[in-house]
């Protein structure tokens, strides 16, 4: 019942945040510019069309009218039209979501796959050389610019070794070859599904480097955060007990401290999420990966400023809804989350 | 009466004497010894920009077409960029923002956070309460999307972007000091004063604030290296300094287009970041250890 009670409070704090968030992206979008009706529709604007969407946006209003009309169109999945590309926003960020997703579940995964072993292994090695190398890798991997990165992963893997390709989701023959059935749009699983092998092989190839230069970072902030917490478990009289009655080390390592560093190394992983997030912005860029990334940077070039705003309001409507998911996924876990 | 004064003096010796430690624990580990090193390099460097600097006018921005994309050499160690401009030059030119606009962001995230921090913590009720939660807002946006969207709608700019980087980086200092102030607030010189009718205000300026100054540095140390790779990669978003002024970040993107082959004019102002960011979380880190501000929390 506790429980309960947990995930439904859990969830109307989540509310009171998304709509907190949508009064601080009110304010940026259309309070902060000194003419917001004329940043919506960019540097060719008409005197006629200023007054139009002054009209539309409800700016001749006062500001919490104009606040509700933001509200009802945002519910309404109406985050204006791109400048650049005269489309809704909404259909431009669906339309490229999935590419981003599978570039920041790749990395992601990566960053825990390596982020928490490294931890775990640091705390027992203690002082001895693989200590120093997880600490000094992971402190590289949080100092590392992920455009930097990319920059030096290009340099080393397509030009000196020429092992991986350059840029882009897939290689541009691959179109006439062996085309992929558009099922998910996760290139990966629907290549798997459609059984196309050859496609597979490429997609993987040039996902690796962009997930690399993605997880970098991640990786490191976990690694260090499990090493913290484990060093602070490590130390809990119940792991002196079962030392003391003779259980073997990696038993008392991977089965009864790592259970409970789980717990707060689980919202480190929520919080590098979103690092991760808006690490893809610069990884995307790097790698031409046709992604929400990449048209926010455009967008960003072209002063598109209903395509900004509305990446803000996305891009924090998917960060408060992970960290959701990760305090649920905590709860679960630990049980003693739910009792607080 | 007379303990009064020992009181009030307690707090200062007490940061003498880790100030003591914090030294003779830094020149013991080489690491943050080396740390240390780069780190006064770095500013030094920064204020001397023009002194140091081969070719100070190309390291502002003036150009010099027919030395353009030359590879380092002994009269241009790191080569030349696109414009024929000395990128030694511009690294070292762009390292005055590098220094002066990390440490102007975190000077005012502090000058805005902590005292929010140390008056939420220590009157606690409803203003705790509404401060508890606009720090949650704040830290409910990831903090880069925030800051590329109000230097957006401010418009392109260095102090734009640093105004950004301010807007989102203040709730951690108030959260950092509210927490250390409840733990404060039950010491006992806390309650003494409270007890002799000394005023709030004079409690949380001369008793509370003074003791939170080791877990602000300890944060603002690493903070600085984040802010700096923020504003690299706003920079390198096309939102923070505009051209033809240094900045590493805006260099790294200029340079992107000739990685393949002019590797030169990306790699040494990354470098540059990387460096001293890298820095910056090591001398963090050996302060985390010594203070280990995790106990206030």
């Amino acid at each position: 019942m506790r429980r309960l009670e947990f995930i439904l409070r859990r969830l109307l704090t989540s509310i009171f945040v998304l709509i907190g968030v949508s009064i601080i992206t009110f304010t940026v979008a259309r309070i902060i510019p000194s003419n917001a009706a004329a940043m919506y529709i960019g540097p060719k604007a008409r005197p006629e069309d200023i007054a139009r969407v002054t009209i539309k946006l409800g700016l001749d209003k006062p500001l919490p009218v104009q606040y509700l009309i933001y509200m009802r169109d945002l519910l309404h999945g109406d985050l204006g039209t791109s400048i650049s590309t005269k489309r809704p926003v909404l259909q431009e960020l669906t339309g490229r979501l999935p590419a981003t997703l599978e570039l920041l579940f790749t990395g992601m995964f990566l960053a825990v796959l390596f982020g928490v072993p490294m931890g775990v292994l640091s705390v027992r090695s203690q002082g001895k050389p693989m200590d120093v190398l997880v600490r000094t890798v992971s402190i590289i991997g949080v100092s590392l610019p992920a455009f930097y990165l990319g920059l030096l992963l290009q340099i080393l893997f397509f030009r000196r070794l020429d092992l991986l390709p350059l840029a882009g989701r897939f290689s541009n023959e691959l179109r006439f070859t062996n085309p992929i059935t558009a099922v998910t749009n996760f290139l990966l699983i629907d290549a798997l599904i459609g059984r196309n092998w050859i496609a597979f092989k490429d997609v993987t190839y040039h996902l690796i480097l962009p997930a690399i230069t993605l997880a970098l970072y991640p990786m490191g902030l976990i690694a260090r955060m499990t090493r913290a917490t484990m060093l602070e478990v490590m130390e809990q009289d119940y792991i002196r007990t079962a030392r003391a009655y003779g259980i073997r080390e990696a038993v008392v390592v991977y089965l009864y401290a790592l259970k409970n560093a789980l717990s707060p190394t689980l919202t480190v992983i929520g919080l590098t999420f979103a690092f991760a997030l808006t690490g893809t912005f610069f990884v995307e860029i790097i790698y031409n990966w046709p992604g929400l990334g990449l048209f926010t940077v455009h967008s960003l070039l072209n002063i598109d400023y209903p395509a900004i705003m509305g990446i803000t309001l996305f891009g924090s409507v998917m960060y408060v809804l992970i960290n959701l998911a990760v305090d649920l996924l905590q709860a679960w876990i630990d049980p003693r989350i739910s009792l607080k | 009466m007379t303990t009064i004064p020992t009181i009030a003096i307690e707090p200062e010796i007490q940061t003498r004497r880790t100030a003591r430690h914090v030294f003779s624990v830094i020149l013991r580990d080489p690491l943050s010894l080396i740390s240390t090193i780069v780190i006064i390099l770095f500013i030094l460097v920064g204020i001397f920009a023009y002194q140091v600097a081969p070719y100070p006018l190309e390291g502002a921005g003036k150009t010099n077409v027919h030395n353009s994309l030359l590879p380092p050499s002994l009269a241009h160690p790191f080569g030349t960029d696109k414009l024929g401009r000395d990128v030694l030059s511009r690294v070292i030119v762009g390292a005055r923002p590098a220094l002066i606009v990390p440490i102007g962001v975190v000077l005012f995230a502090v000058l805005i956070g902590a005292p929010l921090g140390a008056i939420a913590g220590y009157k606690g009720g409803w203003f705790d309460e509404v401060i508890m939660r606009i720090t949650d807002l704040f830290l409910a946006f990831p903090s880069l999307l925030l800051a590329m969207a109000i230097a957006s709608a401010l418009g392109r700019g260095i102090q734009n972007a640093a105004i950004a980087l301010i807007v989102s980086f203040w709730p951690w200092y108030t959260r950092l000091v509210r927490g250390v102030t409840i733990s404060l607030k039950e010491r006992y010189f806390v309650e003494a004063a409270q007890a002799i009718g000394v005023r709030d205000s004079t409690i949380i300026l001369r008793h509370i604030l003074p003791n939170t100054i080791s877990a602000i540095l300890v944060q603002a140390t690493v903070d600085l290296g984040t802010v700096i790779l923020a504003m690299g990669g706003l920079a390198f978003l096309g939102l923070g300094t505009q051209p033809p002024s240094p900045d590493w970040g805006l260099m790294v993107s200029e340079g992107r287009t000739y990685i393949l082959e002019q590797w030169w004019i990306s790699t040494f102002p990354g470098l540059a970041i990387f460096v001293v960011v890298l820095a910056f979380n090591l001398i963090g880190d050996t302060m985390r250890d010594i203070f280990d501000p995790r106990q206030y929390r």
